[in-house]
């Protein structure tokens, strides 16, 4: 059973927070195909969050196939999202630290090394998706 | 679903001060519904119209379908906790809860006892020697109870310290996902409904300035940031809610369903808080006649 948590700060909406932990979880193998998520009164009085959230959320992970709800007993996992791709983490994470090592020595510090990921990583998504939705 | 609470046109007026007017609400039933505003605003205003202990100057008001307080079967589906939490200090405990078995038909004392329990409250301790926190969750318990349909609690964390407000509102939800009941409490802080409140009224200066669901609310207002330039040159379509300029830059927050194709403009998402101050700003330049109504309670 995973446990939730919840960034004030973070501007994310609180469903959104729980979406991502649990896909975060999935990718990493922390939750497995039938393990059940935590219950929604459960989380509701965890977190004090309205029940409306989670279920929200739930919600939302079904739909995409991830979870599915049995009525009467609770919310379990029925998809994966490792995709055979954990594999591939070793490799792609020694490219990325030869990278950032490259980055620093050009003198980048750690704000202009996180800007210059994001906003490649921004314009590399938008020419998949084929259209730039929001100006800025 | 039939509406929590429905009004019209609905007011009061305090000899020449209006404390409410205009206010026009459909609350949808399944909510936890979040009444901000800074104090003065009204809130416990509306609060008191719809349990029926005032009645109203001008318009309508209906809670689940009846009259506030038209008769026993009516009061028995609204549960109501004042401001500060009332009890009875010298009374313990049990007898709070044996007080609340005679006075309501529908009273749960299977449930009431459980809470006391689950809270870890001592039936025979008089409920003047418990502290802030264990104080208001005997008063939640009661205005549980009688399994309202409806339950409007009156700034039940205002007094609280930061972990009995936390503890507070983890067994409102905790009951709301229970029992499916519908919430509104009010709050003067943002903050402490940002999470648990899926539905929010702005009161300010006596009136609505804007009510919805969270969802709703939080997809259609958009911070813009971009070079200064004159309000009337923007797209139709966009409500400015507040607007602030320097020399070369202006950054709006305004209100529109579709999307924002400028290109000069920067998009951001707005929390709840920002959004609530916003629209609170934007009232308070409008006159101060009805900000100090509080004390007429």
């Amino acid at each position: 059973m995973i446990e939730f948590h919840l960034d004030g700060r973070s501007g994310v909406a609180p469903y959104m927070q729980l979406i991502h932990q649990v896909r975060h979880a999935l990718r990493l193998g922390l939750l497995r195909m039938g393990d059940q998520l935590p219950k929604v009164k459960d989380v509701a009085a965890g977190l004090a969050i309205n029940p409306n959230t989670v279920l929200k959320a739930y919600r939302e992970l079904e739909y995409e196939g991830l979870v599915a709800a049995r009525p009467g007993v609770g919310t379990f996992v029925t998809g994966t999202l490792d995709g055979g791709s954990l594999a591939a983490h070793g490799p792609l994470r020694r490219d990325l630290q030869r990278w950032l090592a490259k980055a620093r020595r050009a003198g980048l510090d750690d704000e202009s090394i996180q800007a210059l990921f994001l906003s490649t990583f921004r314009s590399a998504s938008e020419d998949v998706e084929g259209t730039g939705r929001w100006a800025g | 679903m039939t509406a929590v609470i429905e009004t019209d046109g609905l007011g009061k007026r305090y000899r020449k001060l209006w404390a409410l007017a205009g206010c026009t609400l459909s609350i949808p039933a399944g909510h936890v519904v979040g009444l901000v505003g800074p104090n003065g605003a009204g809130k416990t205003t509306l609060i008191n119209l719809a349990t029926g202990m005032l009645a109203p100057t001008t318009g309508t008001i209906e809670v689940l379908g009846g009259r506030p307080a038209s008769g026993p079967a009516q009061l028995a589906r609204v549960g109501y906790l004042a401001q500060d939490a009332p009890v009875y200090a010298g009374l313990p405990v049990a007898d709070h809860l044996r007080l609340g078995a005679h006075l309501n038909p529908g009273w749960d004392a299977e449930m009431t006892r459980h809470r006391i329990d689950q809270l870890d409250l001592d039936p025979g301790q008089k409920a003047g020697k418990l502290s802030g926190g264990q104080r208001a969750q005997l008063a939640l318990t009661l205005a549980l109870g009688k399994r309202p349909e409806l339950l409007i609690l009156d700034e039940p964390v205002a007094s609280l310290d930061p972990l009995a407000r936390r503890e507070f509102l983890q067994d409102l939800m905790e009951t709301v996902a229970e029992q499916q009941v519908s919430v509104v409490l009010s709050s003067h802080l943002i903050s402490d409904l940002e999470r648990v409140c899926d539905y929010v009224i702005v009161l300010v200066d006596s009136r609505v300035r804007i009510a919805g669901p969270v969802d709703e609310l939080l997809a259609t207002h958009h911070v813009l940031s971009g070079p200064r330039r004159h309000l009337a040159t923007l797209p139709a379509g966009l409500k400015v809610i507040s607007a602030s300029h320097t020399e070369v830059q202006s950054t709006l927050l305004v209100r529109t369903s579709g999307a924002i194709l400028d290109p000069a403009w920067t998009v951001s998402e707005v929390g709840l808080e920002d959004l609530a101050l916003a629209y609170m700003k934007q009232a308070t330049g409008r006159g101060h006649r009805h900000r100090h109504l509080e004390v007429q309670k």
